[in-house]
């Protein structure tokens, strides 16, 4: 008995919570408040969408997010590479420093770049001391691309690290033994075989990146408006809740297409089983 | 007096639209050793889970002692079983995993020792109250999960393939183990397996079964002997099966030759199977035999010789403390009685 | 082919680039002056300050009680949840897996506007209760996926056998399964503790009524500008999260060594955490 009905209240939960919640957005993006009372079909919300003004906002935002996505890529697949080859001893201490930042508070550190790249912060005052005119480092697209990279740099190491420990050694031994040189087994079996991590680590990396309103806030100031931060300004500032919705819907919608094709590449069930 | 204790009528199961055990009818009495013998898929697991009750039979009933207990659920029946991965509880030693059934009957911290102690005496295990489950060997744990299940003195034990996992030695060692508490203890036994040559050696009733359904039942002597069927006399021992045809009572003609033989009641004329067992066979010099063959391939297999004989076109195996060599022609005798007649029934496909 | 100097110096660098900004919160925490450019020498008058900010204890008050009580929630619904998992045939397991990943792989912007969304529609009013909902809607998923490993290394037929020795299952399973489980249930009341005490998108969108947490009163001094008290709580944060840190994987790593796997570190998910 207890068997049957145990998953029960998870499921209750899963439809009232997640469900649910997910169709109310839907729904608000499709209907409005009428003056009448009760809601009436209103589809300005993505008729809004469709203005380039707000095109662009979503053309940024991926951009921004394949940048640095690209970033990562490149800071983070050598570092998994030499990270996988580490004497064992040393690698477990390693990979824990790596992720140990990832569990601090996200806003601290993104924030803690402020301080740092700030007008009156740490790097400008030591170009100062220098005798260097301060830089603008700060609410710019590049201030927010270096946010990005720092929160989400682990997020694109560790997929493929763990996809890299998983090769199996003596694969590697039969192709020395056929003759293969170090760069011939890279090119030809050990990156082929960690494409799927490859995969995990740019989903890890991509969704945030595409989704975020904080780094952008923090880091971009009102320069750098990114999907993100419009679908907040609709809930919390403009109350549109109309375009707010719309705005989520498509945003969901972009994701859920992105992650469906990058799965094709992914077949295994590698892809979230790194937890 | 011999009573009684389990009776299976009409037992059915089905999986997903599949029968997986028809129309099962059996009935073990006091202190049997039953053992269900069939190959993997035959459903005998399947039984033995109803009679535990951990099945809900689709059809049919279970009955202890002429009581119905098909509804009543695996913790009220006076019935423990070894599984067959032995499911010992890990987070407990050795004796809380005995103590286990005595506890719950809310039994007295004296009496729990004593009876457990007697346990660890009788599958060898004294001194390991303290240990860990996963430090014991394969062959210790299967005698921790016998003990757990005999501490509660139930009237019946369920054996799902409990050796499987031992190597060969101490899988021979265990079912003479097991004999012995059977008889010592005077428990009924009901014990599935797939390897018929454990069910000839420990049980005194084997119930041969193949796709859900009963193929034979019977002492371990009788099965070996007189197999009903086809199925029946491949899947216990090796068997030479050929065609043949009964003339008349004892008079049957195979291999191109009428034989002597000690069955009747199957008719003129009629299509049989006709059994001998490898071990049946005499090789004797060619002149002298009812058969002549070439020797085919000869293995030696440590208690005797294995042959391939091709006579005719057929192939005939035999068992024997003889040699012979490789192409040479010799000639195999039988006796009447050694011929066993079945039969003609549909084959199953060879493994 | 490329020198162990080399590799140790990529290494020590991208390490550099991940600590920095923490370091620098860290040693500026004790500046005696605001800014961070210059070291005005040792003082913990930041702390004394951080302490008597009575919206930041008011923020740590609700943190810590609902990510207290949320994880407790999570851990029993998550827990009961995994049970009914592991009991399911194969292709409703994987319907509700695949439906377990919804808010793990969701933007948190998406679950928090969607949350959002559901309570304004049934008119309930933001504050403690909302966040709380919202906290243990996305815990649940990572307390199964703690768990559900726990029960698929449970011995075969150990359901069965306490019932064959007389148990009635629900004696079973508080005395012969819940024992064995209990790590993965301990781990995943961590990890969801963490995540909450961690939240801040989804605790931004469905909060209100002046409750607040930690994350949104970080976020609403740094737009405001820099200021040193969150130096300090940075520090007292980072320590706090490394301790945990450290906890969580030296309970993994026992219970590994015992089984004989080898697992990787535990990793937060990108959903959460980012915004």
């Amino acid at each position: 008995m207890l068997r049957r009905f145990s998953a029960s209240p998870y499921l209750l939960w899963t439809v009232l919570f997640i469900l649910v919640p997910v169709f109310m957005v839907l729904f608000y993006s499709l209907f409005s408040p009428a003056p009448g009372g009760g809601y009436a079909l209103d589809l300005e919300g993505y008729r809004k969408f469709a203005d380039p003004l707000y095109l662009e906002v979503l053309w940024r935002s991926i951009v921004i997010a394949l940048k640095s996505t690209l970033l990562c890529l490149l800071v983070g697949y050598p570092l998994a590479l030499i990270l996988s080859r580490i004497e064992p001893r040393y690698q477990k201490i390693l990979v824990m420093l790596i992720i140990l930042p990832m569990w601090m508070n996200f806003l601290l550190r993104t924030y803690a770049w402020i301080p740092i790249l700030g007008r009156n912060g740490l790097i400008n005052s030591l170009l100062g001391s220098l005798g260097v005119a301060p830089l603008n480092l700060l609410f710019n697209e590049n201030a927010v691309l270096l946010g990005m990279v720092y929160n989400f740099l682990p997020f694109m190491v560790l997929p493929i690290y763990t996809v890299l420990m998983k090769i199996d050694r003596q694969l590697i031994e039969a192709a020395e033994d056929l003759g293969a040189d170090r760069l011939v087994i890279f090119r030809r079996i050990v990156f082929p075989l960690s494409i799927p991590g490859l995969i995990s680590g740019i989903m890890m990396v991509f969704m945030p990146a595409v989704s975020t309103f904080v780094i952008s806030d923090l880091l971009g100031g009102s320069q750098i408006t990114l999907i993100g931060n419009l679908i907040k300004d609709q809930f919390q500032t403009v109350y549109d809740w109309n375009f707010g919705s719309a705005i989520s819907i498509i945003l969901m919608v972009m994701i859920l297409l992105s992650m469906s094709i990058l799965n094709r590449y992914d077949e295994r069930e590698g892809g979230t089983s790194m937890w | 007096m011999k009573k009684r204790v389990i009776e299976g009528r009409n037992l059915a199961k089905e999986f997903s639209g599949q029968r997986v055990v028809d129309n099962f009818n059996f009935c073990v009495m006091s202190e049997d050793f039953l053992t269900i013998l069939g190959p993997s898929g035959s459903g005998k697991t399947t039984v033995l889970r109803m009679i535990g009750g951990f099945e809900m039979p689709t059809e049919g009933d279970i009955l202890f002692e002429d009581r119905v207990i098909t509804s009543v659920p695996p913790y009220q029946r006076p019935i423990n079983t070894v599984f067959q991965k032995y499911a010992l509880f890990p987070h407990m030693n050795v004796y809380e995993n005995i103590a286990f059934g005595l506890r719950l009957r809310k039994a007295e911290e004296q009496e729990i020792r004593k009876r457990v102690g007697r346990m660890l005496e009788l599958v060898n295990l004294r001194g390991f109250e303290k240990r860990a489950i996963d430090s014991l060997s394969g062959g210790q744990q299967q005698r921790v999960a016998i003990a757990r299940a005999l501490v509660n003195e139930p009237k019946v034990l369920l054996l799902d393939e409990p050796l499987g996992a031992l190597d060969l030695k101490l899988r021979k060692e265990m079912q003479v183990e097991l004999k012995y508490m059977q008889q010592e203890l005077g428990i009924t036994f009901i014990y599935v397996t797939h390897d018929q040559e454990e069910a000839l050696t420990m049980s005194n009733q084997v119930i041969v079964m193949n796709k859900g359904k009963i193929e034979q039942f019977g002492s371990p002597v009788s099965i070996y002997n007189e197999p009903v069927n086809a199925f029946v006399a491949d899947f216990i021992g090796e068997s030479n099966i050929l065609d043949g045809i009964m003339y008349g009572d004892y008079e049957v003609g195979f291999a191109g030759q009428r034989f002597r033989c000690v069955d009747a009641g199957f008719g003129v004329d009629q299509p049989v199977e006709v059994v001998i067992r490898p071990e049946d066979i005499k090789l004797v010099p060619a002149e002298e035999g009812m058969l002549r063959g070439i020797v085919d391939s000869i293995v030696f297999k440590g208690v005797h010789y294995e042959m391939v004989v091709l006579e005719g076109n057929r192939e005939w195996l035999i068992h024997s403390t003889l040699k012979a060599r490789e192409d040479t022609e010799v000639g195999i005798r039988f006796n009447p009685d050694d011929i066993h007649i079945m039969k003609k029934q549909e084959r199953p496909a060879d493994a | 082919m490329v020198s162990k100097q080399i590799k140790r110096l990529y290494v020590f660098l991208v390490l550099l680039f991940l600590y920095a900004p923490i370091l620098v919160l860290i040693v500026f925490s004790f500046n005696a002056s605001k800014s961070t450019a210059n070291w005005a020498g040792f003082s913990l008058q930041w702390y004394v300050e951080l302490f008597h900010d009575r919206q930041i204890m008011k923020a740590l008050y609700y943190t810590l009680s609902v990510a207290l009580i949320a994880s407790a929630v999570a851990t029993v619904i998550g827990t009961f949840a995994a049970y009914g998992i592991t009991n399911m045939r194969a292709w409703p397991k994987r319907a509700v897996l695949a439906l377990n990943n919804i808010p793990i792989l969701n933007p948190d912007i998406v679950t928090g506007i969607a949350l959002l969304a559901m309570f304004t529609f049934i008119n309930m009013p933001l504050g403690f209760m909302t966040m709380l909902l919202a906290h243990i809607t996305f815990a649940i998923p990572f307390v199964i996926l703690s768990v559900l490993p726990k029960f698929r290394q449970l011995p075969q037929d150990i359901l069965e056998a306490a019932m064959d020795l007389g148990a009635t299952p629900g004696y079973a399973f508080f005395k012969v399964i819940l024992p064995e489980i209990m790590p993965g249930i301990v781990t995943g009341f961590l990890i969801a503790f963490t995540l909450s005490v961690d939240d801040f998108v989804i605790s931004f969108f469905t909060t209100g009524g002046g409750v607040t947490n930690l994350s949104i009163e970080i976020y609403s001094m740094a737009r405001r500008g820099i200021k040193p008290t969150i130096n300090a709580l940075s520090t007292l944060m980072f320590v706090s999260v490394l301790t945990m840190m450290l906890i969580i994987n030296l309970r993994m790593n026992k219970d590994s060594t015992r089984k004989g796997e080898s697992e990787t570190p535990y990793l937060p998910a990108p959903g959460a955490g980012s915004g």
